[in-house]
């Protein structure tokens, strides 16, 4: 919380609420897509913000999907996989994290807020969760104001 | 291998300021397998130059290529129309490449975008050590495989110093020490009266000391 009240100083203006930021959901197949899926069955509301795409396992994720992402006008970008130690292939989980924070940086030094890309944790039982980490991160990236890289127009 | 490291990308950026037309080099070969010039780091590096230059509210034209060996001038020709269409190339090869691109290319700036490090094999995944440091008068056959000259901080010829503690290297705790691990490895094969044979003072002036060296294969060269 206290990131999000830093940056949205830094930037001199309060969450717009009528921006619909664009979020890239990185999925792992074994947690947060079941969870999604779970999430649709529990007929549970989220921002439509995010566009999920399912991974095989979170440390499929490339530093390279990241950065494309947010090149291509995503406004943030989440990467979402298992719980520690719960990977379903051991420690793919802990390859995305390190991913995540290395893009991080790469996108400090050109410029761009790191928390436009951030990790999450679940399993495929915690729906509600999903949901919340949905828009833990849709407000999160609203406060942020749109990517400078965007079109900035919400499709 | 050789092995690299990608500088940081505030360095990269300073470098190619003012070029709007880059060319993005790879190497297939060294750099490739120590993750820091092939293909997929060609694509992160020209990926971040393309979103620094839209923030910066210009488009930058990056052009990527990965060849199989930068280091050769067959390989190197074949670059040739993208280096053409460049303003810059930015060459992710180890030092060796980015020179052969500069001299084969006089008419283009040609940008390190890699720290050359060491030659070395990993250790373990992503993590790799170094092992020679091409001093010209190889001794591993009397070291039971261990280099000296590379992993004694002192390069001793001739058995560990007073500073080698419990294995360890006086300069850094971490480091092993290169004459204990000698030792041990000798004395596993039995061999220990290797280590009693004095070597020699080493001679320096072919180990790089005394300016570019060049190595020719007589009879294979074409007269």
């Amino acid at each position: 919380m206290a990131a999000e009240a830093v940056a949205a100083v830094k930037k001199g203006t309060e969450a717009d609420a009528s921006f619909q930021p664009r979020i890239v959901a990185f999925c792992c197949n074994f947690c947060a897509y079941a969870a999604a899926d779970l999430a649709g069955s529990m007929r549970l509301n989220y921002p439509p913000n995010a566009r999920v795409i399912r991974l095989p396992c979170s440390g499929k994720i490339e530093i390279l999907y990241l950065l494309r992402a947010i090149e291509d006008g995503a406004d943030g970008v989440m990467v979402m996989g298992c719980l520690d130690g719960d990977c379903h292939f051991l420690n793919g989980n802990y390859r995305a994290k390190k991913r995540v924070a290395a893009a991080k940086k790469l996108l400090e030094e050109v410029g761009i807020e790191p928390e436009r890309v951030e990790m999450y944790n679940l399993s495929s039982a915690m729906a509600s969760k999903f949901a919340e980490m949905i828009a833990d991160m849709t407000e999160k990236v609203r406060r942020l104001g749109p990517s400078p890289l965007g079109t900035g127009v919400a499709k | 291998m050789i092995v690299g490291e990608r500088k940081s990308v505030t360095e990269i950026l300073e470098m190619t300021k003012g070029y709007d037309r880059i060319f993005v080099a790879g190497c297939g070969t060294c750099v490739t397998v120590c993750l820091a010039g092939g293909e997929k780091e060609v694509s992160v590096l020209s990926s971040l130059l393309k979103i620094n230059g839209k923030k910066q509210g210009h488009e930058v034209k990056v052009v990527e290529g990965t060849i199989e060996r930068q280091c050769e001038r067959e390989w190197v020709g074949e670059m040739k129309d993208k280096v053409r269409d460049a303003e810059a190339v930015l060459s992710m090869a180890c030092g060796i490449g980015v020179q052969l691109v500069a001299e084969m290319y006089p008419e283009k700036p040609v940008l390190p975008a890699l720290n050359t490090t060491l030659m070395g094999f990993p250790t373990q995944h992503a993590i790799w050590l170094e092992n020679c440091r091409a001093c010209g008068d190889c001794i591993l056959h009397l070291t039971g495989g261990i280099c000296p000259v590379t992993r004694c901080a002192k390069q001793l010829m001739n058995g560990p110093c007073g500073g080698s503690q419990n294995g360890k290297c006086e300069v850094d705790s971490q480091t092993d020490c290169a004459w204990a691990l000698i030792y041990y490895k000798l004395k596993a094969m039995d061999r220990l009266d290797w280590m009693s044979k004095i070597q020699p003072p080493k001679r320096w002036d072919i180990a790089g000391h005394s300016g570019p060296r060049k190595t020719v294969k007589e009879e294979e060269v074409v007269p």
